[in-house]
């Protein structure tokens, strides 16, 4: 049973990988790249780690994956660039190449150093429970460090892909028009129908002007 | 203070002075430049008594003290220390030095105003001083080294003083050039010595020679060869005396102080200090006396014709020189001594009054523009016919006594050196039918438009500033003489210099009168009382007899001078035309620069070019920096084309480079 | 299964995305493939914690993962200012950093 899931997970998630490199679509890619997670994720279960499986799940193709087709909307998908000459081959073979290589290295000769059966299953192995107590205890350091590289991260984001003022010219001074108005309009005193009595003369004006040149005020006009 | 301390301290104060004035010369406002220099040498002058009075306290036999302060270097056997030598053959130089050098610094506290230079001149003669008062007071070669090599800086920077007229930096460096000849000489002949005695000190040496080298031995006879090369550069003695008539290009004092009563003098002093090593190789020793003889009758023939004031100076200091030369290399050593200290009287003299006169012509140095000056500047002319008589050796002058000395010295060592006496008495003659000469044609007849107007009171101005060799036009800017002119008769300090000095030209020579006292040769005795020549007396008669023909010839030369260029002028035109071939090899200073230009400095050009173009252009620019240059180069090229700047591409070699990695992993595990 | 077939699998898996990176010009294709190598050794890692039975491996991957995020958030700045300066969002055409 096991190994027909191996074998459709695997299935799976090659399926995706290569949807991701040959679509022509980023946003097909980023959808082809979550079933390739899903599918990794299940290879995990297989692997017997239910924590990391759901963070897999969670963290990867739930948040990161959104990340991305939140910034493939705002750039687009662009139009569909022809690969570049040279490497559109020889970059496929290449990486036929390494693949050979890797392959041979772990199936020809490496493998005698491998167990095949693995170790004996302890109760609670991949169990959150474990994996944070190892966080806590032997890799406290790893841990923290990770929390300052997300920290980094999240600020040199925020400062790569913010609006620089005055680069692009986004904003300009505000216009102010300090229009003079009869005394007590827009007060309490109007709206009550008070009037001061023989106060013709004019009071000064409470324009709001936000950062805009100051006008000079002409007498009278109140 | 104890006696090495005085001469320490004599030292010192130049020294101070040259730094507290280069140092502070921004705020050094008017003349303080000047007035803090004299002083300074003053100080020294004074100390220069303390050392002598110091002296004279002691022992006859214990006046050679040595003193050092440091010690460079005991390595390899040398001793090198930082040692003085206080003797009185030191102690009788540095009163001449800081004597004659306080006076002339006083002279040029008022001929130096107005000029631009003012506090670097002070600055860099009190330069010169603490120079030449290291040279005569050092107790080894190596100090001596020093001293020499700083008395030659010092005399460039002050011969091309006004560094903007061609002319003059010209003359800087040839004088510089000729005196690096003499010191490869000085320092090559230390190294001779050296190699056999084992020790730089002078007294070391001088005891040790005996021992080490026997009578004419051809390491003593070269190394004795090699020293006087440096002190005929320094002395300008033939074939290295080119440069002292182009030293005439820096300002009238310092051609008083360096080359007429000090600089030049350091080639005499070297041969009485080391004539320990002189007596010991006779060749040598005449190889010197023969050349000063040469350069006597040379230098006196061509200031015959020369038109340029100081010029006719500066050769009469190069024949006079030739004297003491020829003295102290047959053994009169005193007596070559005592002729420096009255030719540094009365040459000085001389050269103060030159710039008076020249001061009087607004900067023009030609006799062929002068004449008549006797009624404006009379205190001038009374300086120039007492220091033209002490030249000449008129009694009771003091160059008579002097003069005669010598003479009568070789006069009675005989042979070879009796030829050089009646060379000198030949010379004595030129002499003084050049220097009244001089002073006939500028002082006596008609009187010239800058002569009568300063018989009214107005003191001459060029409008224009000029070069007095070339004539090209000036200005008044740093780097060239200022606008003031300055004459004797209105400036109080050089009037004051210069009467000192007429004094000590006219009694200077009292102090040794044979038969009656010998002061100068009694003192220097502890000096010289090692030498073979200690108990040669010229007897009395013998002296007074020489003493009389110096007089005469001196007198018949004045007499003929007087005759030819203020009786009746036509007879110099005439001459000058009969004897044509021999005027134009006189005026073209026998040719002597010509050759040296020819055979020395033309090749030495040619073959800066040469190297130049091939040694300097082909091979190191082109092969040794141009090889790696070029190599490095297309490497750097190769290696940038790697950096495409596409992201593809280097995503492509890094998964080369990881599958060239992992095969090679993969290959070395099987 | 044998531990050789899920190292087989992440080595394809990680070949694939090498070979994406070299060969698509859109850098958001570009960080995708990225990703997917960063996942082909997440189950290289996962495997090994397998085999050897205790959960290092797994913790690795987990702060692999953190890593792979921090790298996308960064990337996909860099890719939002790009767009903003109307530069082309093209690595071919973006290579000014060259000797």
């Amino acid at each position: 049973m096991s190994q027909v899931l191996f074998f459709l997970t695997a299935i799976g998630a090659l399926t995706g990988a290569v949807g991701v490199v040959m679509l022509r679509n980023p946003f097909y890619g980023v959808l082809s790249l979550a079933f390739h997670l899903v599918c990794l994720a299940g290879l995990f279960l297989l692997l017997r780690a239910e924590f990391v499986a759901f963070v897999q799940v969670v963290v990867y193709a739930g948040a990161v994956m959104v990340l991305y087709v939140f910034v493939v909307a705002y750039v687009g998908g662009g139009q569909s660039l022809p690969s570049g000459a040279v490497l559109r081959v020889l970059g496929p073979l290449f990486a036929a190449g390494l693949a050979a290589e890797l392959c041979i290295a772990m199936l020809g000769s490496a493998l005698q150093g491998i167990h095949s059966r693995g170790a004996p299953f302890i109760q609670g192995f991949g169990t959150p429970a474990h994996i944070g107590k190892l966080l806590l205890t032997t890799y406290l350091f790893p841990f923290e460090a990770a929390s300052i590289l997300l920290l980094v991260a999240a600020v040199g984001a925020v400062v790569l892909a913010r609006r620089r003022r005055g680069l692009e010219g986004d904003e300009s001074p505000p216009i102010t028009v300090s229009a003079p108005r009869p005394a007590y309009t827009g007060t309490m005193a109007e709206a009550a129908g008070v009037r001061p009595a023989g106060h013709e003369e004019p009071m000064e004006p409470e324009g709001e002007s936000v950062g805009g040149p100051p006008r000079t005020t002409t007498q009278g006009g109140w | 203070m104890a006696l090495t301390t005085f001469a320490w301290l004599v030292l010192l104060f130049p020294l101070l002075g040259t730094v507290t004035i280069a140092l502070g010369h921004p705020r050094l406002p008017g003349r303080s430049a000047g007035w803090l220099a004299t002083a300074a040498i003053f100080l020294s002058f004074l100390f220069s008594l303390a050392t002598l009075i110091s002296l004279l306290s002691r022992d006859p036999t214990h006046r050679q003290v040595t003193s050092s302060l440091w010690s460079y270097d005991f390595t390899a056997g040398l001793d090198a220390r930082m040692q003085i030598l206080v003797d009185p053959l030191s102690v009788f130089m540095i009163l001449v030095v800081s004597g004659v050098s306080t006076l002339i610094h006083l002279y040029s506290v008022s001929y130096m105003w107005q000029d631009q230079g003012y506090r670097r001149y002070f600055s860099y003669l009190n330069y010169f001083v603490f120079s030449m008062l290291l040279l005569v007071l050092a107790g080894n070669f190596i100090l001596l080294i020093v001293g020499w090599a700083f008395v030659g800086a010092a005399s460039y920077l002050l011969i091309s003083f006004w560094y903007r007229r061609t002319t003059a930096t010209r003359a800087g460096l040839k004088a510089f050039v000729i005196n690096v000849v003499g010191d490869v000489g000085l320092v090559l002949g230390t190294f001779f010595l050296f190699r056999h005695t084992g020790t730089v000190g002078f007294l070391k040496t001088f005891h040790s020679v005996h021992h080490v080298f026997h009578t004419n031995s051809t390491d003593l006879v070269a190394a004795c060869l090699l020293l006087l090369v440096g002190a005929f550069a320094k002395s300008a003695q033939f074939p290295l005396h080119t440069w002292l008539p182009d030293a005439m290009e820096g300002p009238t004092p310092v051609s008083a102080l360096i080359h007429a009563a000090t600089m030049v003098t350091a080639g005499v002093y070297l041969i009485a200090r080391m004539h320990p090593l002189f007596e010991l190789a006779p060749t040598a020793a005449d190889v010197g006396a023969a050349i000063g003889g040469f350069t006597m009758v040379l230098a006196a023939t061509i200031a015959l014709v020369m038109t340029d004031i100081k010029r006719v100076i500066a050769y009469s200091t190069m024949s006079q020189i030739g004297y003491m030369i020829m003295g102290v290399s047959a053994g009169a050593y005193a007596a070559g001594l005592f002729h420096l200290m009255t030719h540094a009287f009365f040459k000085a003299l001389l050269f103060m009054a030159a710039g008076s006169i020249i001061g009087a012509m607004a900067g023009a140095q030609s006799l062929d523009r002068m004449g008549g000056f006797r009624k404006a500047l009379p205190f001038t002319f009374a300086c120039f016919v007492i220091g033209g008589l002490a030249l000449s050796g008129l009694p009771p002058f003091s160059g008579w006594f002097s003069k005669d000395d010598i003479l009568a010295f070789l006069d009675h060592r005989g042979g070879g050196f009796l030829a050089l006496g009646i060379i000198g008495y030949a010379g004595a003659f030129l002499t003084a039918l050049y220097t009244f000469r001089m002073i006939f044609r500028a002082f006596f007849g008609h009187a010239v438009y800058e002569a009568t107007e300063l018989e009214q009171g107005h003191l001459a101005h060029a409008d224009v500033p000029r070069n007095p060799l070339t004539g090209e036009e000036e200005d008044n800017d740093v780097g060239f003489p200022g606008p003031g002119h300055f004459i004797a008769e209105r400036e109080f300090p050089m009037k004051l210099a210069m009467g000192t000095l007429a004094v000590l030209a006219t009694v200077g020579g009292l102090v040794q009168i044979p038969g009656v006292d010998s002061a100068v040769e009694r003192f220097l005795e502890p000096a010289f009382a090692d030498s073979r020549f200690a108990h040669t007396q010229v007897s009395t008669g013998a002296a007074w007899v020489g003493l009389l023909i110096g007089a005469l010839v001196a007198v018949v030369g004045i007499a003929i001078a007087y005759r030819i260029w203020v009786g009746s002028p036509g007879i110099a035109v005439r001459a000058r035309e009969r004897l044509a071939a021999v005027y134009q090899f006189l005026s073209h200073r026998w040719y002597v620069d010509d050759v040296i230009d020819l055979l020395i400095v033309r090749p030495a050009l040619w073959f800066g070019r040469l190297v130049d173009f091939v040694l300097e252009r082909v091979v190191i620019g082109g092969v040794v920096t141009g090889g790696p240059l070029g190599v490095v180069r297309a490497g750097s090229v190769a290696v940038r084309r790697v950096q495409t700047g596409y992201l593809r591409y280097y995503a492509a070699a890094m998964v080369i480079c990881m599958s060239g990695i992992a095969a090679y992993f993969l290959v070395a595990s099987t | 299964m044998a531990i050789g077939w899920y190292l087989a699998v992440s080595a394809i898996i990680f070949c694939i995305g090498a070979g994406g990176v070299m060969a698509r010009r859109n850098p958001l294709t570009i960080l995708l493939c990225l990703e997917l190598m960063l996942n082909g050794a997440n189950l290289a890692l996962m495997a090994f914690a397998r085999m050897w039975g205790g959960e290092d491996g797994q913790v690795f991957a987990l702060i692999v993962m953190v890593v792979a995020a921090s790298e996308v958030v960064v990337g996909l700045g860099l890719i939002v200012a790009l767009y903003r300066r109307r530069l082309p969002v093209d690595v071919d055409e973006l290579s000014e950093l060259h000797g």
